[in-house]
C-alpha cells in the first residue's frame, strides 16, 4: 500500500476525530456520574455556530472557543436542572436539548452575521496548523500527530489526564461511585447533586468546544447541519469506549478514519454512489453497537454505570 | 457477658434524648431516648414500623429530628450536644452505619470501596498503601478480606465484613448494624456475633437493629425496645427472657408456636423432573432439580438469597423456560409453556417483589384484584369488563383479608407492605379457589411471603398458607426465615448454588444442620 496514502488517511482521521474525542470524553464524564445527555448533537452545533460567530466578530479564534464552551455548558445546565433537580426523564430532556440546539443554531446562523445578516458563506478566522519542527516530518505518524491545530494538540493532555482523573484520583473515584450508586455515595458523604451538576455541565462545555473545532478548523465557516449527526456518533462512541476515555480515542480514530477513506474515495472517483459513502460512518456505528451488545462477557464486566439514567431522591421514605 | 474496659464501664458514648421525627401523616419517633455505653453491644429491637430505622437515620445524619437532642462522646471523653447536619458530618463524628442492603459498589474493588468513604483519602489514590492498611485493620479486628477483590465476587458474609472494615478504616468508634443477620446463614451469623464481641472488647460500641428475639439474646449486652415510635424499655439482656422482650415489642403476649394439623397428603400436584435453567446472565442457576409437591403439604424452600430461588420459582410459574428436564402440573406436562398456561393449569404465584411483580402500583385495588380473573366470567364478558362484578369481588376480598385502608378505588402503591401482601394473597388464593376442581389440588407458590411484614400481618399470611394446605392445595414457600420454614413446612428443600442439597423433615432437622446445607455441605 502507498505510504503517502496511509500517512494522509492517518492525518485526516486524527483531524476529523478530534471533535469526536473531545465530545465523547465529555459525555463519558456525564454518563459516569449517572446522567445520560442525548443533547450532545444540540450542544455541539450550538458550540459550532456561536463559536464561529464570536470568532468572526472579534477576529479571535480562542474567544470563539471560549464562547462555544460557555454555550455548551449552559445548555447542559438546562439538562442538569431538568433531570437532577426536577427529575425529568433524561432521554426526553436530552432529545429536547438536541432539537432546541439544532433549531436555534439554524436561526442564529441567519442573524449573527454582520448587520444582523447570515453567517453562511462568510470566511472568518480559523485555526492554523502548528507543525512541530522535526516531529512533523516523521514518516507515517508525523503528519497525523505533529502537524495539527492546537485543539488537536490539547487532546495529548486531555485524554491521559481524563483517564488518570477517572481511575487514579479521589474525585474520579467519587465521580464513578455517584454513577454506580447515588444512594451509596450519599451515605458515605459524597455530594451527589453537586457532582451530577458539575460533570453534566463539564460534558456540555466539552461538547461545545468540540463543535467549535468543526466551525473554526475542520470545515471552517458555518453551514446548516454542520455537525452532521456527529453528536449521535458520540453517544455510540461512549458505549464503544465502554465509558473509558482512553478507548474513546480508538473509536474516534476508527470513525475519523472511515470518514477520511470515504472522502479519499470520493475525491479519486469511484463507482460507489456518494450517498453510500456518506452513510458509511453511521453504518459502522450500528455495526459496532450490535457487536458490542452481543458480546455477553464484555457487557457483564464493563457494562454501563449501574445508576445511569436513574434520578436520585433524598429524605424520602422508601 | 458484658465486655467493657476497666474504668470505662457505663461511660456513655451516645445519648439521644427525646428524639421526635415526623413524616407527613406519621410520627415515626416520639420522645425516643437511647443511651449507648462505650464497648457495649446494644440491640435496638422493634417491629417493622416501630421507628428503628428512622431513629438510626437520625443518628447517622440522614434525617434531621423535629425535636430532642443528640449528645456524643466518641472522639472526646465528655458527652457534648451535637447537631448532625449530614451523613458526612456523622461519619466525621465517629459514627459508622452498616446498612442491611450493603452500600458497596459491586464493580469496585474492596480497597476502592473502603477509600470511597474515608476521610483522609489523598487526591491521588494510593491503592497499595490503602490495601496494606485494610489488611492491618482486618487482622487487628479479625476481619480478613482481600483488598484487591472486586466486591461482586465476594460472598454476602464477606461483603458485610467489607462494610464493617470500611467504617473502622475511617475511624468509626460507634457501629450501627441494620438487621445484620437478615442476609446471613446461621453459621455466618454466629461468626458475626464473634466479630461484634471482639470489636466491643477493643472499645468499639455497637448498636444492632433487629426484630429477631433470639439473636438479641445471643449477641447483645443491653437492649432498647421500640414500640409504635416510642421507647418501650431499655434493659440488660441477662435480666429478661424471650417472652419478656416479645411482650415489650408487641405490647401483648405472643405465641411462638403455630397450630398445625398433620398433613393430609393428596395427589402429586407439581412435579419437577431433572430441571435445569439458566439465570439472567446465562449461567446455570437451577441445576438438575427434581421435586414433587403433593396436595395438602407445604414444601419450604430454604437457602441464602441468590442461590437459585428466583429462577426456580420462575420455572415453577412458567416465567422462565428450563433448558432441560420437565415440569408437570396436575398431570399435565407444561414444559416450555408460558405463564398463562401455568395459570390456567392451576399455579398461583405470590411473588417476592410485591410492587414490581405482584401489583401494578398506580392502578386501583379493583384492577389489581382482577389481574388474573379478568379473562373469565363474570368479571368480563366478550372483552367488556363488568364493573359491578369487579366491585363485588374486590369488596369481598378486601374484607376477607382485612386490607387496610380498604378503599377499592385507591391506588395499590398507597398500601403498606403488609396490606400489599394481603391484597396479592387475596387475589392468588381466589385464583387457586377457582382452579381447585374436585380432587385436583391447585399449586400456590409463595416467595418470601412474610418478608418485611409486622407480626399482625405475618399471622394473617401464615394462617392463609396453612388454610390452603388444609383445603388440599400444594404450597411451595420460599423463605429466608428458618424459624418460619421450620414451623410451617412439612418438608424443607435446601438450595445451594442452584442445586437441592437435601430435602429434610423440619421436625427432625436442627437449625444448624439447615445452616450447613445452606452453606453447601451435604449432611452425612
Amino acid at each position: 500500500m502507498d505510504l503517502d496514502l496511509v500517512t494522509s488517511i492517518l492525518a485526516i482521521a486524527t483531524f476529523a476525530g478530534a471533535s469526536l474525542v473531545l465530545a465523547t470524553i465529555g459525555e463519558i464524564f456525564t454518563e459516569r456520574v449517572g446522567i445520560l445527555n442525548l443533547g450532545v448533537e444540540g450542544m455541539m452545533i450550538m458550540g459550532a455556530v456561536t463559536g464561529f460567530a464570536a470568532a468572526y466578530r472579534t477576529n479571535n479564534v480562542w474567544f470563539g472557543v471560549l464562547i462555544a464552551g460557555i454555550v455548551g455548558g449552559l445548555m447542559a445546565l438546562v439538562h442538569a436542572f431538568a433531570t437532577i433537580t426536577l427529575r425529568a426523564d433524561q432521554i426526553v430532556s436530552g432529545l429536547a436539548i438536541t432539537l432546541l440546539g439544532t433549531g436555534l443554531a439554524s436561526f442564529l446562523g441567519q442573524i449573527l452575521g454582520p448587520d444582523g445578516g447570515a453567517l453562511v458563506g462568510l470566511t472568518g478566522p480559523k485555526f492554523t496548523k502548528w507543525p512541530i519542527p522535526g516531529l512533523s516530518s516523521l514518516p507515517l505518524v508525523g503528519e497525523g500527530l505533529f502537524n495539527q491545530d492546537p485543539i488537536v494538540y490539547s487532546l495529548f493532555v486531555v485524554v491521559p489526564v481524563s483517564w488518570f482523573f477517572l481511575y487514579k484520583t479521589r474525585p474520579g473515584l467519587y465521580l464513578r461511585a455517584v454513577g454506580e450508586s447515588a444512594s451509596t455515595s450519599d451515605a458515605v458523604g459524597v455530594d451527589v447533586f453537586r457532582r451530577r451538576y458539575g460533570y453534566t455541565v463539564l460534558g456540555g462545555v466539552m461538547a461545545g468546544i468540540a463543535g467549535s473545532h468543526l466551525s473554526l478548523s475542520y470545515t471552517p465557516g458555518w453551514t446548516e447541519n454542520l455537525t452532521g449527526g456527529r453528536g449521535w456518533i458520540v453517544i455510540a462512541l461512549v458505549i464503544f469506549a465502554t465509558w473509558n476515555p482512553a478507548r474513546a480515542v480508538v473509536g474516534a480514530w476508527l470513525f475519523g478514519g472511515v470518514n477520511a477513506i470515504q472522502f479519499r474515495l470520493q475525491a479519486e472517483g469511484t463507482n460507489l454512489p456518494s450517498s453510500i459513502l456518506n452513510m458509511s460512518p453511521y453504518i459502522l456505528t450500528i455495526v459496532v453497537l450490535v457487536l458490542i451488545t452481543r458480546t455477553d462477557k464484555l457487557r457483564q464486566t464493563i457494562g454501563a454505570p449501574a445508576g445511569l439514567g436513574i434520578p436520585y431522591y433524598r429524605e424520602e421514605r422508601g | 457477658m458484658t465486655t467493657t474496659q476497666p474504668g470505662t464501664q457505663h461511660q456513655l458514648v451516645v445519648e439521644m434524648r427525646d428524639i421526635t421525627k415526623k413524616f407527613p401523616g406519621v410520627i415515626a419517633n416520639e420522645d425516643v431516648t437511647l443511651e449507648v455505653r462505650r464497648g457495649e453491644i446494644h440491640a435496638l429491637l422493634g417491629e417493622n414500623g416501630a421507628g428503628k430505622s428512622t431513629l438510626m437515620s437520625v443518628l447517622c445524619g440522614l434525617y434531621q429530628p423535629d425535636g430532642g437532642s443528640l449528645h456524643l462522646a466518641l472522639h472526646q471523653d465528655e458527652l457534648h450536644q451535637i447537631v448532625l447536619r449530614s451523613p458526612r458530618h456523622a461519619i466525621h463524628a465517629g459514627i459508622g452505619m452498616v446498612y442491611q442492603h450493603f452500600k458497596l459498589i459491586p464493580t469496585f474493588s474492596v480497597a476502592e470501596n473502603v477509600l470511597l468513604g474515608a476521610e483522609d483519602t489523598p487526591t491521588v489514590l494510593d491503592l497499595k498503601q490503602a490495601g496494606a492498611r485494610i489488611k492491618e485493620i482486618g487482622e487487628r479486628f479479625g476481619l480478613p478480606v482481600n483488598p484487591e477483590a472486586k466486591v461482586w465476587q465476594l460472598s454476602v458474609g464477606e461483603q458485610q465484613r467489607v462494610e464493617i472494615l470500611k467504617q473502622l478504616y475511617r475511624g468509626a468508634s460507634l457501629l450501627i448494624l441494620d438487621e445484620p443477620t437478615a442476609v446471613l446463614t446461621p453459621q455466618e451469623s454466629d461468626a458475626l456475633g464473634e466479630t461484634m464481641h471482639s470489636l466491643a472488647a477493643s472499645g468499639v460500641s455497637i448498636v444492632f437493629i433487629s426484630h429477631k428475639l433470639d439473636e438479641v439474646i445471643a449477641y447483645a449486652d443491653r437492649v432498647t425496645v421500640l414500640r409504635d415510635g416510642k421507647t418501650a424499655a431499655t434493659v440488660d439482656v441477662v435480666d429478661v427472657t424471650k417472652a419478656d422482650l416479645a411482650r415489650l415489642m408487641v405490647g401483648r403476649d405472643v405465641l411462638f408456636s403455630v397450630e398445625k394439623a398433620d398433613a393430609d397428603l393428596g395427589a402429586d400436584a407439581l412435579v419437577l423432573d431433572h430441571v435445569t435453567a439458566l439465570g439472567d446472565r446465562s449461567v446455570t442457576a437451577v441445576n438438575d432439580i427434581s421435586l414433587t409437591v403433593r396436595g395438602g403439604e407445604i414444601l419450604g424452600i430454604a437457602g441464602v438469597a441468590g442461590n437459585g430461588q428466583k429462577e426456580l420459582v420462575e420455572v415453577m410459574t412458567g416465567l422462565r423456560t428450563p433448558t432441560a428436564g420437565s415440569i408437570t402440573v396436575r398431570g399435565n406436562d407444561l414444559t416450555g409453556k408460558s405463564a398463562i398456561d401455568f395459570i390456567r393449569g392451576g399455579v398461583a404465584h405470590v411473588p417476592a417483589d410485591r410492587l414490581g411483580q405482584g401489583l401494578a402500583g398506580n392502578l386501583p385495588l379493583t384492577d389489581n384484584v382482577i389481574l388474573k380473573s379478568f379473562r373469565s366470567e363474570p368479571i368480563s364478558r366478550r372483552s367488556f369488563l363488568n364493573k359491578k362484578a369487579i366491585h363485588e369481588l374486590s369488596t369481598r376480598l378486601i374484607a376477607a383479608f382485612n386490607v387496610l385502608p380498604g378503599n377499592p378505588d385507591a391506588p395499590a402503591s398507597g398500601l403498606s407492605g403488609g396490606n400489599q401482601q394481603k391484597l396479592i394473597l387475596a387475589r392468588e388464593i381466589d385464583a387457586t379457589d377457582r382452579l381447585a376442581v374436585g380432587d385436583e389440588p391447585a399449586v400456590l407458590v409463595a416467595v418470601y411471603p412474610t418478608r418485611g411484614l409486622d407480626v399482625g400481618a405475618i399471622e394473617i399470611v401464615r394462617d392463609a398458607l396453612l388454610n390452603q394446605r388444609a383445603i388440599g392445595a400444594a404450597v411451595v414457600m420460599v423463605s429466608e426465615d428458618l424459624d418460619e420454614l421450620r414451623t410451617l413446612s412439612d418438608r424443607i428443600a435446601v438450595l445451594h448454588g442452584g442445586e437441592v442439597m437435601g430435602i429434610v423433615d423440619p421436625k427432625t432437622t436442627s437449625k444448624d444442620d439447615l445452616g450447613l446445607l445452606m452453606a453447601g455441605e451435604r449432611l452425612s
